[in-house]
């Protein structure tokens, strides 16, 4: 999702630039007459799709207000009309709370007509993390999840990697309470999902 | 509020039908949407019914990592349910969602195991409850991931990685209870004991079921039968422990048929929307 996001973004930068060249005058005309049809006035696609993108990512994950939704890698799918969420874990219930924040973010930056949709499929998981989310999530004090194969968990205080898992179950779905046994802190690990 | 849809004039027509078999809600296999519905309130129910059961918990565990858990596992299984059931009253067509499917049900209405419905009784017999099931609905879920019903699908690939984490919990706990004292061994023998005889109705393959494999929309319990019982088998060797003695099964619970325990359950779970229809948070 992540690399979905920053895909589109670079696409979009390409294309705004061509548009503005004078070997590509129809291009704008259709970015307008597509922008009207997908409901946001004033914007050329590409720009609106970047606006909501600038949105979403100043909307927070309920429980670890850290990181954004696009931070979190469930926001799949951003078009002029619909933004498209998936859950991360099924019983989550921060999922509703999300749509909810989503919502209330597109409202107040005048996007009320922008839809949201829920996908299940394919499901989310840790890897749609982005780098800057898993550095924000060690900040904030919880460890971010492991990559595939990798063993070691790394202590969020202090860096020690003499950690060991209290419970697999923590206090939000997608977390596992560990320890460190070095500087003795408990601290919660993002689950591999 | 009446906890049943209306009667329509078509439902009387097809009760005419069936003559004095005494199940006119049964569905009719040639529809297939009407054996859907009746497959997913199967799935949704035992995901509702345990997440219920596990959710009684909340507060009582024997430590606060324990009770964590617990309450994460039951909180997977209602994320099951809502999926589940959403889709049911979709599949319907009679304007009942989720949530009216879940709390203005009676029993006789019920498509849960047996299994799922039992009392939660100490934490060992939780436990060899939650193992029993657990290792089943994993392996299902597994075949349910290749199911020709794209929501199906998707719920399926969706909880399976969660359903991992209640296997591999409720095993572990199954060993260290039964390789640990000998009271926490007569506890875990017990529990595995009352829990024992409710195990092949998760393998019964009546009518629905057969159907609902057959069109490549739900699984074929017989084919995961041996993952099964190896898996089983393998985590009763390390607890110590051998498999109870096979017993009368108890089957019944995907027509409707349940024990006492499910009407209990359901009045604390159904109390509140039915006493305040209209209730919001």
């Amino acid at each position: 999702m992540v690399a979905l996001g920053a895909a589109s973004l670079r696409s979009s930068r390409a294309k705004s630039e061509g548009a503005g060249t004078e070997s590509e005058p129809r291009a704008s005309t259709e970015f307008i007459q597509s922008a009207a049809a997908g409901g946001v006035e004033g914007l050329g696609t590409n720009e609106a799709v970047d606006h909501l993108w600038a949105v979403l990512r100043e909307v927070a994950d309920p429980e670890i207000p850290v990181i954004s939704v696009v931070d979190l890698g469930i926001v799949r799918e951003v078009t002029p009309d619909r933004v498209t969420v998936t859950p991360t874990y099924t019983g989550c219930p921060a999922t509703q709370v999300i749509e909810r924040d989503i919502r209330a973010a597109l409202d107040a930056a005048g996007y009320p007509r922008v839809r949201i949709e829920t996908v299940l499929s394919p499901p989310w998981t840790t890897d749609w993390i982005s780098e800057a989310g898993k550095a924000k999530l060690r900040a904030y004090g919880i460890a971010p999840p492991r990559g595939r194969g990798e063993r070691a968990v790394e202590c969020p205080q202090c860096g020690s990697s003499q950690t060991e898992e209290i419970s697999r179950f923590g206090s939000t779905p997608c977390k596992a309470q560990w320890r460190c046994r070095d500087c003795l802190e408990p601290f919660d690990l993002f689950k591999c999902h | 509020m009446p906890s049943l849809p209306p009667i329509r004039p078509e439902d009387e027509a097809a009760a005419r039908v069936r003559g004095d078999t005494g199940a006119f809600d049964a569905p009719v296999l040639e529809d297939e949407d009407s054996v859907r519905f009746d497959y997913l309130l199967r799935l949704g129910d035992d995901s509702l019914i345990l997440g219920q059961r596990l959710g009684e918990w909340c507060g009582h565990a024997p430590s606060v990592e324990v009770d964590l858990s617990l309450a994460n596992m039951g909180l997977d299984l209602i994320g099951q349910a809502t999926f589940f059931l959403d889709y049911a009253g979709k599949v319907e067509g009679r304007g009942r969602d989720g949530d009216r499917l879940a709390f203005h049900r009676d029993v006789l209405d019920f498509r849960n195991c047996w299994l799922v419905e039992q009392p939660n009784g100490d934490f060992a017999q939780t436990m060899a409850r939650q193992f029993l099931f657990s290792t089943w609905q994993k392996l299902l879920f597994e075949h349910l991931v290749g199911s020709r019903d794209e929501l199906i699908a998707a719920v399926a690939a969706k909880a399976v990685k969660e359903v991992a984490y209640h296997e591999e919990l409720s095993a572990e706990w199954v060993i260290r209870l039964g390789d640990g004292t000998d009271e926490s061994r007569a506890r875990m023998k017990e529990g595995l004991d009352w829990m024992w005889r409710f195990v092949p109705e998760l393998f019964e393959m009546d009518e629905v079921a057969q159907e609902m494999a057959q069109r490549g929309i739900g699984a074929d319990a017989a084919a995961f039968r041996p993952d099964y019982d190896r898996k089983v088998q393998s985590v009763l060797a390390q607890a110590g422990l051998e498999a109870p003695n096979d017993q009368r099964p108890i089957l019944g619970g995907r027509r409707g048929h349940h024990g006492e325990h499910l009407g209990h359950l359901l009045a604390v779970m159904q109390f509140l929307p039915r006493t305040y229809p209209d209730a919001t948070w």
